[in-house]
């Protein structure tokens, strides 16, 4: 077992499996000589070669399309996204393509696709280098949303996402990359896909999130236990399709829910969640369901009181755990 | 001219994609099919597809390359299938509109809507194929209303850097639904802008079937050799509106349909081989009696075939 950051984790299992697998390659802006802008990808080119680590032009339609075409053919591309906030012209591709290629297809063909992109805010990277898009794309069957938030869940869902024969939108939380480290365990191991985790056993609240929000959420909930309250925290782990069971199984032990996350409120995460827990677990409800969460703006400023102002944290998140323990 | 083309073959798959378009138009027009895209105008495509290798290479076409895909191996069977949407439609077991092809077992890749989405498609194809050492060519088409978006451009620059087996082919019928030529672009000639990306770009007329597959057999062993894609401008004219959804009298006159329609792709290849004394009008009336019997077997046995129950919409959005 070794201890690695959440960059390191992503990184090493890439290299595992493009050795595993010669199928796997990876595409993008950056990632082949340089190793990528956040290094998740150094050492494929010196490697793998020019064919397996490419250096594509500036032009993420395409870096998105190509990968659909080599996929559609047996290969398995991992396609880097260099920030989440480009990702916006191959949306068209994402949604239209690869979530659809099976579907449309009668199964005729299929999209083995992994698309890597950092997200989030935190790391004072203004409007452009801080998106949160999860909800655009939780919005699309036949993709999967993914967010690991823990070096040893990126390399499970990893390994599941690029063994999977459909699509798959891997999002990794820059704030992550070098902030958080943890345990990896040695060889393959996969997490499926579709399974959310409890990452702290509670009694008395659930709290549900995932990314960089759910350290801050896990943060909140040690300075609740000091307090003698205690918080279940929930991690989502894939956005879509959501793991109904565990939200589920939660809420009916503890009756209290508070969903956070970084993305805007409205329309995002939080409200699907919410409309599952109401849908299935009213009667076991005690209070209603908070959501903490970044606010309706455009973006998140550049400007560190700006940032700060937009973005949860432990403090705002333990404030709304603390008032739905008293309701 | 290469001996190896069965000009018969060519003809007769031109021939037969005329009668199936009018076929197809009848039953929209009856109500019996929801949807249309006509071909009239576009049969010379057909060239290409006999210069492309059956066994290996991959072919992307254009919505409107009926005739391309008759001589690829389409059959009346599958094209009815698909008009009227039924289960066992290779496409999409009913699921896409008419003319959204898809044919796994023969190379021909799920089509979309929005165009020209497939053409990036085609260049990864082309990619894999080269971290495989495979030989193989990727044969893409589009019209030149797709050739207005960033899609062509990007594919276009990443296969030229990579020396990729892709054949572009813009089939310029000078109308985007209405909006004629000269309001989607400054140039002559598409092909033009062939040589800012670093690659060959001709222009052929596609009135003349063999002429586009003399082009696109030069380009396909440019491309098989590893000198990289060419860019192929058809030159055509659709002699009908853009779908059964379209009025063409709203934007163009009949005078210039008549005009274009005095240089028909099946009648000119129809000349040109009694001409040289390959064919004569016996024959014809022969071809078409058996061509008609097989499109009405391909409609009758489509029709025939089960529909999609409500359960069959809930299939294969994911392997698992």
């Amino acid at each position: 077992m070794a201890i690695k950051t959440f960059l390191e984790s992503i990184r090493d299992t890439m290299h595992d499996e493009m050795a595993r697998d010669e199928r796997v390659f990876v595409l993008g802006e950056d990632v082949g000589v340089t190793g990528g802008v956040f290094r998740a990808t150094e050492g494929l080119y010196e490697k793998f070669g020019a064919d397996r680590a490419i250096d594509t032009p500036l032009a993420e339609l395409s870096i998105i399309g190509i990968a659909i075409g080599a996929a559609a053919v047996g290969m398995r591309p991992i396609a880097e996204i260099q920030f989440a906030d480009f990702i916006h012209p191959a949306f068209d591709q994402i949604v239209n393509e690869a979530a659809k290629m099976r579907y449309r297809s009668n199964a005729g063909w299929e999209c083995p696709l992994v698309i890597r992109t950092p997200y989030g805010g935190g790391v004072h990277g203004g409007l452009y280098h801080s998106q949160s898009i999860e909800a655009f794309f939780c919005h699309s069957p036949g993709l999967y949303v993914v967010a690991p938030s823990t070096p040893r869940d990126a390399k499970g869902l990893l390994l599941s996402a690029i063994r999977n024969p459909d699509p798959v939108l891997f999002l990794e939380h820059k704030k992550l990359y070098r902030s958080i480290k943890g345990e990896v365990p040695d060889g393959e191991y996969t997490i499926p896909l579709g399974r959310a985790d409890v990452k702290r056993a509670g009694s008395d609240i659930t709290a549900i999130a995932y990314g960089a929000m759910l350290h801050e959420t896990l943060n909140a909930a040690e300075q609740l236990a000091r307090e003698g309250i205690e918080v279940e925290v929930v991690d989502l782990r894939t956005l879509f399709p959501l793991d109904r069971e565990t939200i589920l199984t939660s809420v009916r032990k503890t009756s209290k829910v508070c969903i956070i996350h970084e993305d805007t409120k409205t329309m995002g995460l939080g409200a699907e969640v919410a409309a599952i827990i109401s849908e299935e677990a009213f009667g076991d409800l005690d209070a209603p369901i908070r959501r903490v969460t970044g606010p309706d703006l455009p973006g998140i400023p550049f400007n560190e009181t700006g940032e700060h102002a937009f973005l949860p944290n432990a403090e705002k998140i333990a404030t709304a755990l603390r008032e739905l323990a008293r309701y | 001219m290469n001996t190896s083309l069965d000009l018969h073959a060519l003809y007769r798959a031109m021939l037969l994609t005329r009668l199936l378009d009018e076929r197809l138009w009848q039953l929209n027009r009856q109500g019996k099919a929801h949807f249309a895209v006509p071909v009239a105008g576009h049969e010379g495509v057909a060239g290409y597809a006999f210069a492309l290798d059956h066994a290996r290479d991959y072919m992307l076409p254009h919505y409107r390359d009926l005739a391309a895909l008759v001589a690829w191996g389409l059959t009346p069977r599958e094209i009815f299938l698909s008009l009227f949407a039924k289960l066992n439609d290779l496409s999409s077991a009913g699921r896409q509109m008419f003319a959204h092809w898809s044919l796994p077992d023969r190379r021909v890749l799920s089509l979309s809507s929005p165009q020209p989405n497939h053409v990036t498609h085609a260049v990864g194809i082309a990619l894999a194929g080269k971290i495989r050492r495979e030989n193989i060519v990727v044969w893409t088409g589009f019209g030149e209303g797709s050739s207005s978006k960033g899609d062509i451009h990007e594919s276009m620059n990443f296969a030229a850097i990579h020396k990729l087996p892709v054949i572009f082919c813009c089939e310029n019928n000078r109308y985007a639904i209405s909006v004629p030529q000269e309001k989607q672009m400054a140039v002559q000639n598409v092909a033009d802008r062939a040589a800012g990306y670093g690659m060959p770009g001709v222009v052929v007329n596609g009135a003349h079937a063999l002429e586009v597959y003399e082009c696109a057999r030069e380009a396909i062993e440019r491309a098989r050799r590893g000198d990289g894609p060419t860019f192929i401008e058809i030159k055509v004219y659709r002699f009908m509106p853009h779908t059964s959804n379209d009025d063409d009298r709203r934007y163009r006159s009949r005078e210039e349909v008549d005009a274009a329609r005095l240089n028909d792709p099946v009648v000119l290849l129809r000349e040109k081989l009694i001409a040289e004394k390959l064919w004569d009008a016996a024959r014809d009336t022969a071809l078409q009696k058996d061509l008609h019997a097989e499109i009405d077997e391909g409609q009758a046995f489509a029709e025939a075939s089960p529909s999609p129950t409500a359960a069959d919409a809930f299939t294969n959005v994911y392997a698992t």
